[in-house]
Parts: structure tokens; sequence; C-alpha cells
């Protein structure tokens, strides 16, 4: 059977995400063993709050390596949220942190502006600006869930998925190289749209 | 651009949602597992659990229903009531919810919200606040004080200073909601919802009175609130999310399309 792992590594909402997939009939395990995820067949790494700590507990358990290493066998992987910033290289987050290096670009905070909040938290639209099998039957500005301060950018053309846009800042809200793909955008929390993404994830070959 | 939410409350009580008249003679109206879910389902963008209870029966709250909630709900949600302690928010959030709403306790031992904010993250911590009005005065230059117990007891704070006392602490949301006009279904109270709204950083969320779609079309032309808060006008099948959304969408509110 495929070995199907969502990482358990204290990053909140992982009840969330293993719901969604159990929901959508997928057979996932959480794990927090580096052994056990290294050698996942279909990986996810979710995570809610801040790039620092989270790439604190990566690096202490082996998990960010075994994550790494998933990638480099070119096996589907997907990131949410936390998840999309620290496969970057770094993240301005806490006065700057290196992160997993794996797509070329840095998380940055939203700029300050006149009638937007940070965290930007609501439901926003995602701009699709390619054709990927993991959006395949997704309406394009589709509403999808954000809760965030912090963002992809400085992304290559390549590796850029979707954008949004938050008051006048239009901004990367997924990424995607090769066998890696990542959201901003809670994919567990976004009602139907984010529940088919998790299930074309689910069956995606990774290529 | 990001889209004004539209929150369905849903107000639990053994186990049934619930709803009454400034907060009294409540009727039952449902199972709040199939409510949320049938909400869920029907588009809307974010629902809002209170065990209310909870607290006036000193238990914690109902963990059971927030795992059923969280196994059929794919929305944000939150959950409020009964919360005493760090752990007892943390047992919520590992159940499912996203974030979790305090309310008298924060009131009682404001560190709370710094704490949930540290431990879970800002997003996390909601500070739901009851707001009556009794005339501005020196103590209460707003002319709303919060009140706290389920509306039984006065706190002596003022509405928009506690707001801003809560957001410095570090709560990444406000739930506000007019006693005065709670299941009254004749429009929010605006003043003091912009007060607040304007008032802080922080999203806010709108509560108590809304009736009819068009309460919440003039809620976000006439005030700087981000989300309304409904319960009686969709619990008692007046009205649908898509009558409400269609209605916010034609006064050109950005709302999340239901697909």
């Amino acid at each position: 059977m495929e070995r199907f792992i969502v990482v358990d590594y204290n990053a909140g909402n992982l009840t969330s995400v293993l719901n969604a997939f159990e929901h959508i009939g997928a057979n996932v395990k959480a794990s927090r063993d580096p052994s056990e995820i290294a050698e996942a067949d279909r990986l996810v790494f979710p995570g809610v709050g801040a790039a620092r700590s989270a790439m604190e507990t990566l690096e202490k358990t082996g998990i960010g390596k075994a994550i790494v290493e998933v990638v480099n066998r070119k096996r589907p992987v997907l990131g949410i949220c936390i998840g999309c910033q620290i496969i970057l290289n770094s993240s301005e987050e806490n006065g700057g942190v290196d992160t997993l290096g794996l797509i070329d670009g840095k998380a940055v905070r939203f700029q300050n502006e006149a009638g937007i909040k940070i965290p930007h938290m609501g439901w926003n639209q995602v701009e699709l600006l390619k054709l990927h099998p993991l959006f395949e039957g997704i309406p394009n500005n589709s509403d999808f869930y954000f809760v965030h301060s912090f963002h992809p950018a400085k992304i290559r053309e390549e590796n850029a998925l979707s954008k949004t846009t938050y008051g006048s800042q239009t901004f990367t809200s997924a990424v995607c190289k090769e066998n890696l793909v990542a959201t901003q955008f809670h994919l567990e929390k976004s009602g139907d749209v984010g529940l088919r993404v998790l299930k074309n994830f689910s069956t995606w070959s990774g290529k | 651009m990001l889209t004004k939410r539209l929150i369905i409350c849903l107000d639990v009580r053994n186990r049934k949602v619930t709803k009454g008249v400034k907060f009294k003679g409540n009727i039952d109206v449902g199972d709040p597992v199939e409510l949320g879910a049938k909400y869920s389902a029907e588009g809307v963008d974010e629902l809002v659990f209170y065990d209310i209870t909870a607290s006036a029966e000193n238990r914690p709250c109902d963990l059971e229903m927030v795992k059923d909630i969280a196994k059929n709900v794919f929305i944000p949600f939150s959950v409020g009531g009964g919360i005493r302690s760090l752990d007892d928010m943390h047992q919520v959030l590992l159940a499912g919810a996203e974030k979790v709403s305090v309310n008298s306790l924060a009131v009682l031992h404001p560190e709370i919200i710094e704490q949930g904010a540290k431990a879970f993250g800002n997003q996390c911590v909601v500070l739901g606040m009851d707001a009556k009005r009794v005339g501005v005065s020196e103590k209460i230059p707003s002319g709303y004080e919060i009140y706290i117990k389920g509306g039984r007891a006065a706190s002596g704070l003022d509405a928009v200073e506690w707001a801003k006392k809560a957001e410095s602490l570090g709560a990444g949301e406000i739930c506000l909601n007019a006693m005065d006009t709670d299941g009254v279904r004749d429009g929010y109270e605006l003043e003091i919802t912009d007060k607040v709204a304007k008032a802080v950083g922080i999203p806010v969320i709108a509560s108590g009175g809304a009736g009819k779609p068009c309460h919440i079309a003039d809620l976000f032309a006439k005030t700087s609130a981000d989300a309304a808060l409904v319960a009686s006008m969709v619990h008692f099948g007046d009205y649908t999310v898509a009558q409400i959304k269609d209605e916010m969408s034609k006064a050109n509110i950005p709302v999340r399309k239901i697909v």
C-alpha cells in the first residue's frame, strides 16, 4: 500500500488536514518519525505559526532533511501555509531565518497599508497562472481561505502557480516545481474547492 | 480582493442549537453537527459555535461535539464557551477548531489573551465581547459597557477601551455582540460596531441584530466591520446563505462566490 504521510511537527492544524483527507477517502497517516517520513510515497506538510519556530523543529527533529529526501525522490509533495514558506530559501520572519531552499524565493511580510489588516485573514481569489493537475476542475479566481502575515516573494516565473491581491499588493499564493507544490492558502479549510485540490493531490503522479 | 465574511453563529445548549432574543427565551433549532455541515455546504464563510451553558454550569466546553463538527465542516470555525485556561484553549484547537473565543475569562484574566496568542498564534484567539448600551459617562466614554457571564453581569469596562486593550494583548479578532439588538432582527448596532472597528487594526465581526439581507449590506456600507454574524435569520428558515450573499453582491460588497 502507498505510504501517504502527513507530517506532524506540532505546527497546529494537523487535525483539520487529517479530517479533510479522511472525508475525501484518502488513507493518510500522521507521522513525526523522520525515517518513516523519508520513506513516504506521498507527503503533505501543513502548518500554521511562525517560520522560525517551524524551522527549528524541522532541524532539531531531522524532519526537514526527511522532507527534502522525499522531494528529491520525485514523490508528490504538498506544503500548506507555513509549508509554502519553509520550502523557499529564507523567511524575513523574526529577524530572518534560512529555510529549506527547495524553490528559489523568500517569505516576506505584507507591507503596512491603509485599509488593510495584517494578518490577511479570510477568503480571497486565487488566479491560476498555469495549468496544473492539482487545480483540475477548479474555476479560475475561485476563493480560498487565507490566514497569514508573510507570503512568498521573488519567485521565478516558472515556479509561480497562482497569484492573489490583498489591498494593493499582489503576491504569489501558490508555487510549484516538478513534484513539489505548495499553497499559501488553507486547502483543508477552503470548502469544496479546497477538498477538490486535496483529492487531486491524493492521486497525482508528481509529474 | 479580500471578501467580506458571512458567519453563522450556532449557540449550543445540551448539544442542541438554540436561539433566543436578548439572551432569553431560547428555542431549539437543530443538531449542531448537522447544521454546521449544512451551512458549510451552502457556502457560508465561517462558523462560530458557543457552548452557552458551559460557563454557568462550570464545566469545560463539549470537546466531543467540537471533534464531530471538525470531521464534517471544511471551512474555518471557532469555538467559545467554557474556556477556563490555556489548556482548555489547546484542547479546543486540538479537537479541530481554528480559533478559540474567550469572553468572560478574558475580562477576569486578561493575561489569557497574551498566553493564548503566544502559544497558538494571534489568529487563534478571538475576543468575544457582549456590549450593552448604557449611555456615555466618564467611566464608559463610548456609551457601551462590557457584560460578562452570558450577559448577566456588568464588568465596568468600556467597549472601545477593552477592544484596544485586547488587541494590544494579542487578540487576533474581535467578535462584537451588541446585546440590545441581539435576536431582535432589526439591524446591527452600527454606531458601536464602527467605533470598535475603527479603533483597532484587527478584524471585527459584527453580531446581534441581523434580520434581513439588507441589514448586512447596510453594515458593510456604513461601518468598517470585516464580517457579519447572523443566526436567527437562517436558523428559522427565513433566508438562505445564497439569498444573503446574492443581496451582498447586489450591494457591491465583495463576497466569496459559491461554486
